[in-house]
């Protein structure tokens, strides 16, 4: 290996910076699944029978069902009954009623990731919900937004001040039995964030949720649903993070957005859980189903996603383009160093007419580590007028990581416009040599070539977050230059 | 030519790749105030030449280059561009979604930054690089474009100049900036290059062809061959090269 690959991989080498493990009281069920544990999370919930059932129903379902193999993936099987299926603060027991009842070190904790939970997150504009492990903590602005009509609270309080919305609409996207891990998501999810967005209203801030897994052995299984009545917008944005450990630990989330007519959502992803050491030891394994449904015509749902974190990341924000005129984006800026692996990219359907999909994928690699881009364009008969274009791009740092890129297309009506451009290129000597003949040192030639790479996924971030987005690739990118 | 005025000084410099030799035990001159074009053949070393001056790595390099008193060859590239040294690129990179100013000014503040001066804020800097785009007959838009992204060769190589007229250097090195350039353009190019003249200042234009020398006049001219220089001269020794080829040289030097 040449002396200017191990500068960049020596540069790559960055600290992870939210790996502190908070010391506080939980409620932590034993590992193990069986039946009676999906029954104790409905219990702990106080959930109504038709939830009980549905979990029942997955839970059944998924005992039937083979683990999934076919992303470029590798991983050792996973046990699930090493894994505990519920975990909460202790004073979470009865939830509580506003931030003064939260447990001060969680609020500690949620200061040192730097997110704004008490009022002074006015002036962010963003109103909070925190997921510590299995339980949301506290949803900020929940006042301000209920002047306007909007709903966005935790999972288990849509359970029971709006079970008949949930009814209606939970796993009208995500189907219980649709994949191995969104079925068992179904079966012992323990909440999450619940977005409603009535008639005609443009929320008046963004709305936003913070995943962090602190417990030791545990998995996180939470659940989102966003609903967009007609002609409403709205915008979301999650960030995750997780302590350091040397076991692997499970996050296995479930996103559905529902879009009807004329109505608009922005979902916006910065994903920072804990990758694993330089060793490849430890991390998270984030095998998430998210899926945005167009129900409605001229509807626009948008997934925009900063990978950067995760030990394995295997997740495809998909658009189900089912209203005329609907039109599904898919923005993903994917980085994985060390031994990470990344399996992601997108499903587009189209079934309405005149429907529209724009994949922009860019993919960096650096270490050992891999990253692929697996994408569906699916053109359904009836479904005249699609439009398609997607551009893959793949950005290599050192000469020991991969990329791949794996496009399936299958399209039946033969006036649909489908593009599909894709670049491999190596962050290269001649670019680092150029930016630094000119004087700029090489940590912030690497910066300025990375964050030019990704310019046009990070121009659709919401602007507070596009900026927090550059920071974090300049973290995971941070390290002693030779 | 007074010996304390020397900028560049190049001892006995040889330069490999592998096995395989490049340059052998070259040694040159430069003081400030002078232009100096190096000519000779494809494959004699001239660019590899230019950057060795800028610090590429992937070489095995002996010998000694001295740059304002100092022996620059431990020095990183960005150390020798501090210091005022710098290269024109025969084939400048594309840098997607990396703005043109963008990179101008984080260069020329990281020179600034390390002659101690404040770095320019976004307003100064406009008004400095749109004063010398006007020069280099470079269109406005540029300044929103990406580094060289989707530039024509003729654009790519004034960008080059434009970059050399905003940083200022004392030493600038040209490889092969005429190369590929239709006449306009090479005007252009030699235009900025000749408001660049400056008693403080050294050019070094490496060149394929004598026709950059009817524009910027050279006050030394040197022959490349087979990694020495095989001759010097004034402007005349171009004008014999192009009358003759290079091939007389290559006898010399191989009879040598």
């Amino acid at each position: 290996m040449s002396k200017q690959n191990q500068e960049i991989e020596d540069f790559v080498g960055g600290q992870y910076k939210h790996g502190f493990v908070t010391d506080i009281q939980s409620d932590t069920i034993p590992p193990g699944l069986d039946e009676s544990v999906v029954r104790l999370i409905s219990k702990k919930k106080k959930e109504p029978q038709f939830m009980l059932d549905w979990r029942l129903q997955a839970y059944a379902h998924w005992q039937t069902m083979p683990t999934p193999a076919w992303a470029h993936v590798h991983y050792p099987p996973i046990d699930f009954q090493e894994i505990s299926y519920f975990s909460a603060p202790k004073s979470a027991d009865d939830a509580p009623r506003s931030l003064d009842e939260v447990d001060p070190k969680l609020l500690e904790t949620y200061e040192k990731l730097g997110i704004p939970l008490h009022e002074r997150a006015r002036l962010a504009g963003v109103a909070v919900d925190a997921v510590f492990d299995s339980v949301s903590v506290a949803t900020t602005f929940k006042a301000k937004l209920a002047e306007a009509g909007v709903i966005f609270c935790p999972f288990s309080e849509a359970v029971q001040e709006h079970p008949a919305l949930l009814e209606q609409y939970l796993g009208s996207v995500v189907p219980y039995a649709d994949n191995f891990y969104a079925c068992l998501n179904s079966a012992v999810f323990s909440d999450g964030s619940f977005v409603f967005i009535p008639k005609g209203v443009r929320c008046p801030m963004e709305l936003s949720t913070y995943f962090r897994i602190n417990e030791a052995k545990t998995g996180q299984f939470e659940r989102t649903l966003i609903i967009a009545e007609e002609g409403s917008h709205v915008s979301y944005l999650e960030g995750c993070t997780a302590p350091m450990r040397d076991e692997n630990q499970l996050h296995a989330a479930v996103v559905e957005l529902i879009a009807l007519d004329d109505a608009q959502i922005k979902y916006a992803t910065v994903q920072n859980w804990y990758p694993g050491d330089a060793e490849g030891r430890g991390g998270i394994f984030n095998f998430v189903t998210k899926r945005g449904d167009c129900r409605g015509n001229n509807s626009r749902i948008s997934w925009t996603q900063v990978e950067t974190g995760s030990a394995i990341t295997w997740k495809y924000p998909s658009c189900i383009l089912r209203g005329d005129n609907s039109i599904g984006e898919f923005y993903s800026v994917a980085v994985t160093n060390n031994f990470q692996q990344a399996d992601t990219g997108t499903k587009m359907i189209h079934i309405g007419k005149n429907t529209r999909s724009t994949i922009i994928s860019k993919g960096i690699s650096a270490g050992r580590a891999s990253t692929a881009y697996r994408g569906l364009v699916k053109v359904l008969p009836g479904a005249t007028g699609a439009r398609n274009f997607t551009q893959c791009d793949s950005l290599l740092m050192g000469d020991r990581c991969a990329a791949h890129t794996f496009p399936y297309m299958e399209v039946k009506e033969p006036d649909a416009q489908i593009e599909h451009e894709a670049t491999t290129s190596k962050i290269g000597e001649d670019e680092l040599f150029y930016c630094r003949q000119r004087g700029i040192e090489e940590e912030d030639a690497v910066n300025m070539i990375v964050n030019g790479f990704c310019k046009e996924v990070f121009k659709e971030l919401p602007m507070e977050f596009a900026v927090e987005a550059q920071n974090l690739l300049a973290v995971s990118l941070e390290g002693a230059v030779g | 030519m007074r010996k304390n005025n020397i900028l560049l000084d190049i001892n006995k410099l040889s330069v490999s790749i592998g096995d395989k030799p490049i340059l052998r035990d070259l040694s040159l001159q430069v003081a400030a105030g002078e232009v100096h074009a190096i000519m000779g053949p494809n494959g004699s070393g001239k660019s590899t030449l230019a950057q060795v001056l800028a610090g590429r790595a992937g070489y095995e390099v002996s010998g000694e280059v001295r740059y304002l008193g100092e022996d620059i060859l431990d020095f990183s590239p960005e150390e020798r561009a501090w210091r005022g040294l710098f290269l024109a690129f025969q084939y400048p990179v594309e840098i997607p979604g990396v703005n043109n100013v963008y990179l101008l000014k984080a260069a020329l503040n990281a020179q600034r930054k390390y002659r101690g001066e404040a770095p320019l804020d976004a307003f100064e800097f406009l008004t400095v690089i749109k004063e010398k785009m006007k020069l280099m007959r470079i269109d406005e838009s540029f300044l929103n474009r990406s580094v060289n992204a989707g530039f024509s060769g003729g654009e790519k190589k004034r960008n080059e100049i434009l970059q050399m007229v905003v940083l200022e250097p004392r030493l600038a090195v040209l490889d092969e900036t005429d190369s590929g350039l239709d006449i306009d353009a090479l005007k252009v190019v030699a235009s900025g290059v000749n408001t660049m003249r400056d008693p403080e200042r050294a050019i070094v234009l490496i060149t394929h062809y004598q026709r950059l020398l009817d524009y910027i006049k050279p006050d030394k001219v040197h022959v490349l061959a087979d990694g020495r220089i095989a001759r010097s001269g004034g402007p005349e020794l171009a004008l014999e090269l192009e009358e003759k080829g290079y091939d007389w040289l290559r006898d010399e030097a191989a009879s040598a």
